[in-house]
């Protein structure tokens, strides 16, 4: 029962005043940059993050902040799903799925609520998940050594393209970019200047809140240029219709579906290499074949297969914070960037975490709570207000949030250098997205880097030399042998599961077309 | 093509980062693996992928055509040299033009986006410096 009374603490300290505030802006914009199709959680986490900063904010405030700003934005991203095909965010593409033949017959409206209630009911028991499982796992990190973390390191970045990474090469070569980056600066262990080449701006290293925001918004921008894509998402106002609350009746015949897609997608948040996108695409293949095996009513507007996805990729944002706060291990690009948050306010992520700062964890995991609740308000009968958001066009937006990042930054830091160094790494993002190449394990090459060297040298230190160490504890062979097979099944799996993902989403677009067409 | 091109640059960078970590100088504090060990491996990591990719290249990217990477090359210059001139004509100015230019290639017109290049540097100075406090870059005006 330390549980409950460690929850009440939290609760204590998010329902002040600032926080609950914090706490409403932050759902506010997070369901915004959710919605806007080219604005991610990710990208808009990291926006966010300096600008937190140079406000003076303190640890628990800024944590409060940016984590509703996630959870925002897995709400916000089926707005754009369900009215214009479009998902907002990546996760949110099987939403389309259902979602959109839902608005073509009508029933916009009535999507829109009943997916607000499935993200609300997948992040809601998603939380309680985290609440139960974290405690645990931070019982089995204390037992971690420095070759376990060290192995663990390498899990992180092994699984991290998922099951639906195209290419392992790409995805291995983006990791040792963004380690080969953290070395620049001074040595943590012995103070030598590495990679500095006597240049004073990076005695320092690189920080990496200037490459995360570069490598996402700046290189957002030059997309969008690249494509003259300045037009608005939405070309009038959609109409929502006059449904905007769920009927309890179809409420009551997805209890099942509900269920299931909670449990699968909080794993496969949970899970390294999966993340909320393959929650909401196993979800929704689950879902389907259970239901529907036939395929009489999903793809055609099943309200089931609305909510399947929808709750499962909730869940796993849920879920995905699992590893993240209690082995400071993302295992996606959106908790990458919240752990960026927590090392920039010196707090090391981790199993020591839940015992140095337990207001910390508690309180967010409280304010997640608190969030939840907001974003359930702010999106059933304020929908109308975030569908307009999709009429500004992106020859305006885009502009305003490339200088925001820049202010950020700027801010941050002060130095004019760094806004030049974020332009770089914009334009390398943009040429490595070409490319094909993964661009969150550079950040959580960037973000852990120093970490991993840290560790190794500790195992090597202690085992004086001996490599052997990395894996001579069960729980390291373990280790190692998740991240060897987590590298070696998606070279034969990874491009027929997002075949299939992607195969799912195109077929409405060529019906769509199709029938325009008629 | 692109893939193999990029193989090559990937190689050379490894060449580079191999060549940097051997002259990264001892210090007076020492531990058992020194501070070159772990760059050799993120090197050695980088040659093995970009061999592969070399080796293995996947299908041509879809490049933009001529004028669009102009565009690209056009915009990446207009926000370097944001950069440089935010310590030179100060915050408010300077990103008066830069919106102006990005709102300009994404579609907007002449007279629309200096307008809304107005509007953003207002905007922001208000938001962020008035009322949040944030410093932003001085120029010789104070703003």
């Amino acid at each position: 029962m330390e549980i409950f009374s460690n929850l009440a603490d939290g609760f204590a300290i998010a329902l002040s005043v600032q926080n609950l505030l914090l706490a409403l802006l932050g759902c506010f914009l997070g369901t915004l940059m959710g919605a806007l199709p080219g604005l991610g959680p990710a990208n808009g986490v990291a926006i966010l993050i300096p600008i937190a900063f140079t406000l003076g904010l303190g640890p628990i405030p800024s944590m409060i902040l940016l984590t509703s700003v996630y959870y925002g934005a897995m709400y916000g991203g089926r707005i754009s799903s369900i009215l214009l095909n479009i998902p907002g965010d990546e996760p949110a593409m099987m939403t389309c799925l259902d979602g959109h033949p839902m608005a073509l017959q009508g029933k916009a409206g009535e999507a829109l609520a009943l997916s607000g209630v499935a993200s609300f009911t997948g992040d809601f028991f998603g939380t309680c998940g985290l609440v139960l499982l974290a405690p645990q796992l931070v019982k089995v990190a204390l037992l971690f050594g420095p070759g376990e973390y060290f192995a663990l390191f390498t899990m992180a970045f092994a699984t991290l393209g998922g099951l639906t990474a195209s290419n392992q090469a790409k995805s291995a070569f983006a990791a040792a970019l963004g380690l080969g980056i953290a070395m620049i600066g001074s040595d943590s262990q012995t103070g030598s200047e590495r990679f500095t080449f006597d240049h004073i701006h990076l005695y320092d290293g690189i920080d990496f809140l200037i490459a995360i925001v570069g490598l996402f918004a700046i290189s957002e921008v030059l997309i969008f240029i690249e494509h003259h894509q300045g037009g608005a998402a939405a070309k009038s106002r959609s109409k929502i219709g006059r449904h905007r609350w769920p009927e309890f009746r179809v409420l009551k015949r997805s209890i099942g579906t509900i269920a299931r897609s909670t449990t699968i997608g909080f794993l496969a948040g949970v899970l390294p290499g999966a993340g909320a996108s393959l929650g909401s695409f196993l979800s929704y293949s689950v879902e389907k074949n259970l239901v529907d095996p036939e395929g009489k009513t999903f793809g055609k507007g099943d309200p089931r297969g609305l909510i399947a996805p929808e709750v499962g990729n909730n869940a796993a944002a849920a879920g995905a914070l699992v590893p993240m706060l209690a082995l400071g291990v993302p295992g996606s690009g959106t908790t990458a960037v919240l752990l960026a948050v927590l090392l920039q306010l010196n707090i090391t992520p981790g199993p020591l975490l839940f015992s140095n700062n337990p207001d910390v964890v508690w309180s967010l995991i409280a304010a997640l709570f608190i969030g939840n609740f907001m974003l359930l308000a702010l999106n059933l009968p304020l929908v109308g207000l975030f569908t307009r958001v999709l009429l500004i066009p992106t020859r305006i937006l885009m502009p305003v949030v490339a200088m925001i990042s820049f202010v950020g930054i700027y801010g941050l830091t002060g130095s004019t250098f760094d806004v030049m160094m974020m332009v770089g790494f914009g334009f390398a993002g943009w040429g490595l997205r070409k490319l094909g190449f993964p661009l969150v394990p550079v950040i959580l090459g960037i973000l852990l880097g120093n970490e991993m060297e840290v560790n190794m040298r500790r195992a090597l230190q202690i085992s004086d030399g001996d490599w052997s160490i990395f894996v001579s504890s069960p729980l390291a062979i373990g280790i190692w042998v998740v991240a060897i097979i987590g590298f070696v099944l998606p070279i034969f799996f990874g491009k027929k599961v997002k075949k299939q993902m992607h195969a799912d989403h195109s077929k409405i677009v060529v019906e769509e077309v199709d029938k325009g067409e008629d | 093509m692109s893939d193999r091109i990029f193989g090559f640059f990937g190689l050379a960078l490894a060449a580079f980062y191999f060549w940097a970590t051997s002259i990264i100088p001892d210090s007076f504090m020492i531990d058992v693996v020194g501070p070159r060990a772990f760059p050799y491996i993120v090197g050695t990591v980088l040659a093995i992928c970009s061999l592969y990719i070399l080796l293995r290249p996947d299908a041509e990217p879809d490049w933009p055509n001529l004028t669009n990477f102009i565009e690209i090359i056009f915009a990446t210059a207009v926000m370097f040299l944001y950069g440089w001139a935010l310590s030179k004509i100060g915050f408010v100015i300077a990103t008066i033009f830069a919106t102006a230019y990005l709102s300009w290639r994404l579609g907007t017109k002449p007279l629309g986006s200096l307008i809304t290049g107005v509007a953003t540097s207002a905007g922001i100075y208000l938001v962020f410096h008035l009322i949040l406090g944030l410093s932003l870059a001085k120029g010789p005006l104070g703003f």
